[in-house]
């Protein structure tokens, strides 16, 4: 380690707007779906939004003021971002364990079969498949009528987003050389790639909740489906707006060849939501 | 608003303190929000204290006096809740912000601004917990534990912001534990190898690797729960496919690392209490690092001990119990460690060594205890009896809450540059301790003998051992006031502390003058070990 001073920020008052916006957004929600009273999130979301302009602007400027240019901040940055990826990485591992559970254990046990078959008896009629088209309460829990093609809509899918993955790549190569109208061209096509996975996305939603009566309430399968693959999506929808961040970024000039850690975080978190979107591909739609 | 400077020796402007409350609002500054946690915690800890007198009142005899069985449920759940994400664990991060930036020779944490949102995210959480207690159908009323289907087809309308609250916890414990590792990782004095960090350091580094991979699991179970509840689906319904006992496999999945989050910590600050009280080096001090580590890894195998009577196949039931049973191989190796380092030394009893000593042995009862119930075919009979509440709370009160005691005994003077009345400690200790054995070690009779746990009344031979409970905890209980009052003397008039109040204490900290000044070391100090 050869830094000489220790760097710490000044007062900041983003933590505590943050800490109001994040209140008004979890009770605003929960006030919103138990009420129907979308006042306090309609707040909370405000807040969030003027909270992310204001303090990553801040961040932003500082930077541009070259005052977060020191290795030691360079590296909490860099274990921070890191460290935030394998938290999500954790968040997502939950769902897929559920998915897991409930194919290999509860549904073969709802089904008479295994070490726990006798739960059985609940419904004798109930026999296992996967996905479960026919839910063992079938009057509370209708099941879908039919699934996803996965080598339709979703394999085109897989392909928008690797080949974002790729061309980021080879954007990010190109704002290391310092070609930044190359960096610009390639963002833009991540960018729209981006934007064209969600519109598949949306319509495919569409299609399974209006054609196949594929919802959130068509039983477990319906419940696997959505969870992943909606947090998937927001984390998508998150992830452009961030790419679209870094492109007006690039428009206007900032990162150097040398140092752009923005650019770099946004990258590694577009490439880790491209990895779970892997996982979905096969264990969602595939499998 | 300013933006940020650089740091330098000759730069003083920004050294002190701002005034006012835009002090503790928006500080960047480790102690101060160190501070602020440890209030949080203590104050959480009087809620979550006050909701233990309520319980331990009605079963202070047998039939229903003081509360409605549904408020008793409700005080059963936000008593655990509380002291757990409440008192607890915001008393160890608060402990770790003070700690760890002058125990490596950091100025501060890495990600100051970050570490400001953790803190100020916590106030609001608990206001929306507490919340729910005023809500139409009341609060909470399905154990800390939130077993599905309870808390979810059965449970009150507040049980949506009850999630949240969940949340916001989660995503605050997140932070916390990002800016941990990156502190501990990234800002260490030059020459202060891994291996030459004092324990509490290592403790919490591994704390914070448990925590990242622990709450994020628990926001996946609350938002199933949250979908399975207001969006149709059945993640923990039989009727759509699911199983409520994947609710449990999840939250255990969180739920047990989270118990080494409460007590990994403690590990760390016992050993640096025993050693500056035995005036000897930490015995083994590799092998606690080891241990530890063993212990984190060994955590995320072990849940199902939680589950040996929902339904597990045979083999679950087997891997789970020897797997369990494992754990007290390294936690072992720490006791023996912190006895071998008292054996031979100069012993004294000041009142963070009493706190510590007690620790070990209260702790290591709570562990074999713990060892009982890991034997899959005796849980049996123990299962959701007072034997589990006697067990955790062993670890839990002469573990957790005593060691976050202790170590405020022991760097008071660090933090306020005071110290506290040694006579005052000592009666405190002496109090707690006749309290809290009153209180729970009854316990475990009544739970072998079969007292349910959670449930307003109970048959009448139990009525004895119940109330000796109760006054042990009403005991507990005042004793807490006591130290309360005692923290506040020495911050107000305690005796001036020097730097390094303690004959056998060792560690960069105490090279600082005390109190600490509000930015530890500027520059990178020489370690030396
Ligand atoms: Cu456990």
């Amino acid at each position: 380690m050869n830094h000489q001073h220790y760097y710490v920020p000044e007062q900041s008052h983003w933590p505590i707007v943050a800490a109001f916006a994040l209140f008004f957004l979890a009770a605003g929600t929960a006030h919103t779906i138990i009420h129907g009273q979308p006042l306090l999130l309609i707040i909370g979301l405000g807040a969030i939004a003027y909270l992310f302009v204001g303090w990553f602007g801040e961040v932003i400027r500082e930077n541009q003021a070259g005052l977060l240019d020191n290795d030691q901040v360079d590296r909490s940055f860099r274990l921070g971002m890191g460290w935030f990826i394998f938290s999500e990485v954790m968040f997502f591992a939950a769902f897929f364990g559920a998915l897991f559970y409930i194919r290999h254990f509860s549904v073969p046990w709802l089904a008479g079969e295994g070490a726990k078959g006798i739960s059985h008896m609940l419904w004798p009629a109930f026999e296992a498949s996967w996905p479960v088209m026919s839910p063992p309460d079938s009057a509370r829990f209708p099941g879908p009528e039919e699934t996803v093609d996965p080598w339709h809509l979703p394999f085109i899918n897989t392909l928008l987003l690797v080949s974002s993955s790729i061309t980021l790549t080879i954007a990010h190569h190109a704002l290391k050389k310092g070609h930044r109208a190359v960096v610009i061209a390639w963002m833009f096509v991540t960018v729209a790639l981006g934007v064209s996975f969600l519109v598949v996305q949306g319509y495919e939603y569409h299609e399974a909740y209006t054609q196949m009566g594929l919802t959130l309430h068509a039983g477990v399968y319906g419940a696997t489906f959505f969870i992943l693959t909606g947090f998937h999506g927001m984390h998508v929808t998150l992830g452009t707006i961030i790419l679209i961040v870094m492109l007006s970024r690039i428009l206007r000039g900032h990162f150097s060849a040398r140092r752009h850690f923005g650019f770099e975080a946004s990258a590694w978190y577009w490439h880790f939501v491209d990895v779970v979107w892997l996982g979905l591909f096969i264990f969602v739609y595939v499998l | 608003m300013d933006v940020a400077s650089e740091h330098s020796t000759d730069h003083d402007a920004h050294h002190g303190p701002a005034k006012g409350f835009t002090r503790w609002v928006y500080t960047t500054n480790h102690k101060d929000i160190g501070t602020m946690y440890l209030w949080l915690a203590f104050a959480m800890f009087l809620i979550g204290g006050s909701m233990a007198m309520v319980i331990r009142a009605e079963l202070f005899q047998p039939g229903l006096q003081l509360v409605q069985p549904g408020f008793f449920n409700q005080m059963t759940t936000m008593h655990g809740l509380i002291m757990v994400f409440g008192a607890v664990m915001p008393a160890f991060v608060g402990l770790a912000n003070w700690l760890i930036p002058m125990m490596i020779g950091a100025p501060d944490m890495a990600l100051p601004r970050m570490n400001n949102l953790s803190f100020w995210i916590l106030p609001f959480a608990f206001g929306l917990l507490l919340l729910t207690l005023f809500m139409d159908g009341g609060g909470p009323n399905f154990g800390w534990t939130f077993y599905a289907p309870l808390s979810t087809q059965y449970a009150p309308p507040s049980v949506t912001f009850f999630i949240f609250s969940i949340h916001l916890m989660g995503l605050s414990s997140i932070m916390g534990a990002i800016n941990v590792i990156a502190t501990i990782i990234n800002m260490r004095a030059p020459g202060m190898t891994l291996m030459k960090m004092p324990l509490f350091v290592w403790t919490w580094l591994i704390t914070a690797f448990l925590l990242l991979a622990a709450m994020p699991v628990l926001a996946g179970v609350v938002t199933m729960m949250l979908m399975d509840i207001n969006f149709g689906t059945s993640y923990f319904s039989a009727a759509g496919g699911g199983d409520p006992v994947l609710f449990q496999h999840l939250f255990w999945f969180f739920g047990h690392p989270e118990v080494y989050i409460m007590i990994l910590p403690a590990f760390g600050i016992i050993s640096h209490i025993v050693p500056a009280f035995s005036r000897k080096r930490l015995f083994g001090y590799s092998s606690m690092v080891y241990a530890t580590a063993s212990i984190a890894i060994l955590s995320f195998m072990v849940w199902a001990h939680h589950m040996f009577t929902v339904g597990l196949p045979l083999a679950g039931e087997l891997f789970f119990m020897y797997a369990t049973m494992m754990i007290a191989v390294p936690t072992g190796v720490k006791v023996f460690n912190w006895i071998s380092t008292m054996f031979r030394g100069s012993l004294t009893l000041e009142t963070p060594m009493l706190f510590a000593i007690a620790f070990i042995v209260l702790f290591t009862i709570g562990g074999f205890s713990g060892l009982m119930l890991a034997i899959s075919p005796a849980d049996f009979q123990y299962q959701d009896t007072y034997f589990v509440v006697a067990h955790f709370h062993y670890v839990l009160v002469p573990g957790a809450i005593f060691s976050i005691i202790a170590a405020a005994y022991f760097w008071l003077p660090k933090w306020c540059g005071r110290m506290y009345d040694e006579k005052l400690g000592k009666i405190h200790f002496w109090w707690s301790f006749v309290g809290l054995n009153l209180t729970f070690f009854p316990m475990h009779f009544v739970g072998l003998a079969g007292m349910p746990r959670r449930i307003p009344d109970y048959a009448l031979q139990f009525a004895d051992f119940n109330m000796i409970s109760s006054i042990g905890a009403f005991i507990f209980g005042t004793a807490q006031l006591f130290f309360l009052y005692i923290v506040v003397k020495c911050i107000l008039t305690g005796e001036k502390a020097p730097a390094c109040p303690w004959e056998g204490a060792e560690g960069l900290e105490w090279t600082l003058p005390s109190p600490a000044p509000y930015h530890s070391f500027t520059v990178p100090p020489k370690f030396e070990d």
